[in-house]
């Protein structure tokens, strides 16, 4: 056959034709992306029975219910518990990634004890009883050298039967020195000690208020129990409840709020006293409540009268007159209002002229212990042991005063002063502490004034952690005595802060622990009884298991069926009496008198060399307590708040505009306690004059998905000690920008 | 036109999201990612290769301080129906390789990985940026791969994946269903991850088609708007806010245009 030209471009159309028209490229496409994509590194996930499993969350206060989905023996999704008191199926994003903890790179295997410098990571694994021997041979030569009191324990909260076991362990070591990190928790207690009596938490029943006056609370940032507060947002937003925000950022809550009002930071107690001046001075006020159930009512308002001028509360806080009035009024007019303080989250105590300043708004409407109004809740007494019995070396040693001198005379209020710790570290004349016990807190990386904490910690000789996972403090520590994870174990979880009923919930394993750890109360069991006599027969429990369904007695089969415990007859939980010495709600008696002398200290530095105001915020996307962020909930923080590992500094345009930075500048921001290159965001949302920074970054560990990435907002911050009170008030620091 | 006359009488599953009780916390986002084994790198900054199937957007009304607004609009897969509902979504007419199609019988926009040859063409029809590519393979730290969903296949390096409603929810819930002799779903059998986990019961999720969900009475809400409307792609996804301006930045309007035709 001859080819010729016409035949050889006939054929190559036919050809061409041909295959187009039939499945071939079709079918070659197809099998290509097939093909291509039977990667063997892409994982396929191993099928297998699905289970669901009850438990409480513990990453948080919150408390929150969860149902675990496994499939075979993985734990593949924490879901929200459906019928939940606290949070009916709903659940944060923090709870949600769990897993990613659990599962994590940062999990601390085994125990470690440090090889080379504390921070440097380097470690080698010790087995469980010669870390227990150490720590024991060093608590014997404490008891044998007769310091018990340099023993210290900081733990997150004070609450359930593993912080009391702590605590009962170093009472009966000998050490006084037993503290509790700060939060508002302290400030609510005290608030309700002066007015009401203590001792007592406080509970909210949001549930039937009907008018929210914040002053800064976060209350979809995080405050308190974060999914309740998430659940009765949309509550109010429903039954058209309305919710006033005082804040000087556009937080979330404030967006939120049906009302949102900028307020200078630092003046909310002013502002308090200044609705509470309007309310007198109207007669806006319960009648019955304040002659009946109230004592000082007459002098507080004589002295509120005389010191209190609306003009000149409105110059200083920023919020105009009218508002004050508005707000006065509308809160008046409400039948259950409930006014709430501590700013963001509630991580730093504050101002206890805050605090009480605004719990006497409550107190004026008459709204304290009553339904939808604010209460003292009793504790729910089931942790009953036997008292210890004291050797003299344990009383001797108790009978010192604390090293944070909370609950001595120069601070007779507190009851633990975390936020002092450093500052008594670096002042000692002779070493105060031998050894520090760390649990569930991270001291190291969430107090302000980083700078001075890590200079405090050099003056600890040996500190041993029981985090699961490899936190700051842990990486500076000397001994990681790692506890399971909280999907791996049982405990009970006490009444989440804020929460109107007392509860305890049931956290229980889900999973078989995956590493070698050691539940943190089994550590200090087998400590206790390596030491003979008083020590040891304190704990006496074979484990702590067995001490755990002992104390919840006939509660175990209970809570175990339906994983929490709930008293809700408010009748009984919320005490009837007050139980200060007047048996009434105490405006002004003699403590009361005393935070007359709180006054913000001066902030430090000069205005003309920091003319600018940091405050750290606090948001859901950025975990700030003792857990960082895992993974998942770092994907989720928005290119405004982090671009690649620079935290973004928010500023209003107008001071930007002054200070001639634009979006996304590199700036250098100095403040007295520290400084740090950030990023320019421009915020119309936030008080010219201020700038603010997220807290929870900047953190040492957490590896390729966390480490480094952005700034620690502690680092910039300095404490700032309550002359009243010694909490930490921490609100604001002054700030100056430059260009880089 | 046979198939969207069977449309009328089969389900439409769909969205109402209320923008006023959404606070923005993102429970949804990790939710979803939990629930479909979406990946995650060290740096996920770059919103543009970061993968979110539903992701949450920050809103302001721009105006200066006080007067400053925000508003948090969280963005699924808006499983368009196309011009009169028809199945002619943007992204489901360009796919030259059938890796994403129409479902009829439940209004959900599939997205088939393996036929996907990543040609990026769905993307760029998406008005709604709710497609994301993997530009590389997903790499889990190794415990970590123990928590993968197995009822969500993990993707590969060179594919398309976008939100599918939590298909294989309603697949399994089908199954079960089916067992018990049953063909059709009780409201709750079949919710997405998102609905489930958000704490402020800001998502409601169900079938538009059906008056006994309670998406049917709720996106008749008289501040109920959709996304990018005027283009005809026929979202599933309503949204409410009693805001005019958030209802307003909905859509692109010209200066001065009628406010009132937010609606």
């Amino acid at each position: 056959m001859k080819m010729d030209r016409r035949a050889f471009l006939s054929l190559g159309v036919g050809v061409a034709a041909g295959t187009t028209l039939s499945p071939l490229p079709w079918k070659l496409m197809d099998d290509i992306s097939i093909w291509t994509q039977n990667w063997s590194w892409t994982p396929v996930p191993d099928d297998g029975e699905c289970t669901y499993i009850n438990s409480v969350c513990r990453l948080c206060s919150g408390a929150c219910g969860i149902t675990v989905r496994k499939i075979g023996n993985r734990v593949v999704k924490i879901e929200g518990q459906n019928g939940h008191p606290i949070n009916d199926g709903g659940i944060c994003l923090l709870g949600l990634s769990s897993p990613q903890i659990l599962y994590g790179q940062e999990r601390v295997q085994r125990p470690l004890k440090r090889d080379g410098k504390r921070g440097e990571g380097k470690w080698i694994p010790i087995s469980w009883e010669n870390a227990i021997q150490e720590v024991f041979s060093k608590l014997q030569q404490l008891r044998s050298q007769d310091m018990p009191n340099r023993l210290a324990c900081i733990t997150g909260t004070d609450q359930g039967t593993v912080p009391r076991l702590f605590e009962r362990f170093l009472t009966v070591f000998g050490s006084p020195n037993y503290i509790r990190m700060p939060s508002i928790v302290d400030s609510y207690e005290l608030t309700l000690n002066l007015m009401q009596g203590g001792p007592s938490s406080v509970g909210f029943d949001f549930e039937s208020a009907d008018y929210i006056l914040s002053f800064g609370s976060g209350i979809i940032d995080g405050w308190t129990s974060p999914v309740r507060m998430f659940k009765l947002n949309s509550q109010w937003k429903d039954k058209n409840i309305k919710c006033v925000q005082i804040e000087s950022r556009l937080s979330n809550s404030a967006a939120k709020a049906s009302q949102w009002i900028p307020i200078q930071p630092g003046t909310e107690a002013e502002l308090a006293m200044g609705i509470a001046h309007v309310m007198v001075k109207e007669n806006w006020y319960h009648p019955d409540f304040v002659q009946n159930q109230s004592n000082g009512f007459a002098e507080w308002r004589t002295k509120l009268m005389a010191n209190v001028n609306l003009e000149h509360i409105a110059t200083i806080t920023g919020v105009h007159q009218d508002v004050i009035i508005q707000v006065a009024k509308e809160f008046a007019n409400a039948s259950t209002p409930i006014a709430i303080c501590g700013q963001g989250r509630g991580l730093i105590p504050g101002n206890m002229r805050e605090f009480v300043a605004v719990h006497t708004l409550n107190a004026l409407k008459g709204n304290i212990n009553q339904k939808g109004g604010v209460g003292a809740l009793a504790e729910l007494d089931y942790i009953d042991w036997p008292e210890v019995m004291m050797d003299a070396i344990a009383t001797k040693g108790m009978a010192i005063e604390r090293i944070d001198h909370a609950n001595t005379d120069h601070y007779p209020y507190a009851r633990y002063l975390m936020s002092r710790l450093p500052k008594v570290l670096l002042n000692q004349k002779e070493p105060m502490l031998e050894m520090l016990f760390v649990l569930r807190s991270n001291p190291y990386y969430s107090l302000p004034g980083t700078a001075i904490i890590k200079e405090a910690w050099e003056k600890i000789p040996f500190i041993v952690s029981f985090s699961s996972v490899m936190d700051e403090t842990a990486l500076y520590s000397d001994l990681i005595l790692p506890e399971p994870f909280y999907l791996e174990t049982y405990e009970d979880i006490p009444t989440p802060t804020g929460y109107l009923y007392p509860m305890i919930g049931l956290m229980r394993p889900v999973i078989q622990p995956l590493y070698d750890t050691k539940p943190a109360a089994d550590v200090l069991i087998q400590l206790a009884q390596k030491f003979e006599g008083t020590v040891a027969k304190a704990f006496s429990w074979s484990n702590y298991q067995t001490c755990l369904e002992k104390t919840l007695k006939d509660k175990w089969d209970t809570m175990i069926k339906k994983g929490y415990f709930l008293d809700t007859s408010l009748s009984q939980v919320w005490k009837k009496e007050f139980t200060t010495l007047s048996g009434k709600f105490e405006f002004k008696n003699m403590e009361l008198k005393e935070l007359e002398k709180e006054t913000t200290p001066e902030l430090e530095g000069s205005k003309e060399q920091y003319p600018l105001l940091l405050i750290p915020y606090d948001s859901l996307r950025i975990a700030s307590t003792s857990v960082a962020n895992p993974p998942f909930v770092t994907k989720t923080i928005e290119d405004n708040v982090l671009k690649q590992n620079d935290v973004l500094l928010e500023i209003n345009p107008i001071t930007a505009k002054s200070l001639g930075v634009k979006e996304h500048d590199l700036v250098e921001i100095t403040t007295p306690h520290g400084r740090a290159i950030v990023r320019i965001h421009l915020f119309e949302g936030i008080m010219p004059g201020l700038i603010a920074m997220a807290r929870g970054l900047g953190h040492e560990t957490g590896g390729d998905y966390l480490y480094g990435k952005g700034v620690n907002v502690n680092s910039l911050l300095g404490s700032i000690e309550s002359p009243f009170s010694g909490f930490e008030m921490a609100y604001a620091t002054r700030a100056n920008l430059r260009h880089v | 036109m046979k198939e969207s006359s069977v449309h009328e009488n089969a389900k439409k599953y769909g969205m109402v999201i209320n923008l006023d009780k959404c606070t923005g916390c993102g429970s949804c986002m990790v939710a979803c990612m939990s629930e479909n084994n979406i990946p995650f790198k060290a740096d996920e900054t770059n919103k543009l290769d970061s993968i979110t199937w539903m992701r949450v957007y920050r809103l302001t009304n721009k105006e200066p301080f006080p007067k400053t607004e925000m508003c948090y609009l969280p963005r699924p897969c808006m499983h368009c129906g196309g011009k009169g509902d028809h199945g002619h979504s943007p992204c489901v007419s360009v796919c030259p390789a059938t890796a994403t199609d129409y479902d009829h019988k439940t209004g959900i926009v599939s997205q088939i990985y393996t036929r996907c040859f990543g040609c990026r063409y769905c993307m760029a029809a998406c008005p709604y940026r709710a497609r994301y590519f993997n530009w590389w393979d997903p790499v889990w730290p190794k415990e970590m791969e123990s928590m993968l969903n197995p009822n969500v296949s993990p993707r590969m390096r060179g594919v398309v994946e976008k939100c599918s409603f939590c298909f294989h929810r309603y697949q399994l819930a089908m199954e079960k269903a089916y067992l018990e002799e049953r063909r059709e779903l009780e409201e709750h059998e079949y919710q997405t991850a998102c609905t489930q986990a958000c704490p402020s019961g800001a998502i409601v999720f169900g079938d538009l088609n059906n008056p006994s969900h309670k998406v049917h009475e709720l996106k008749k809400h008289p501040n109920a708007f959709r996304l990018l409307e005027r283009l005809q792609t026929n979202p599933k996804v309503y949204y409410i806010s009693s805001r005019e301006w958030v209802r307003r930045s909905g859509d692109n309007y010209l200066i001065g245009e009628n406010k009132t035709s937010t609606k």
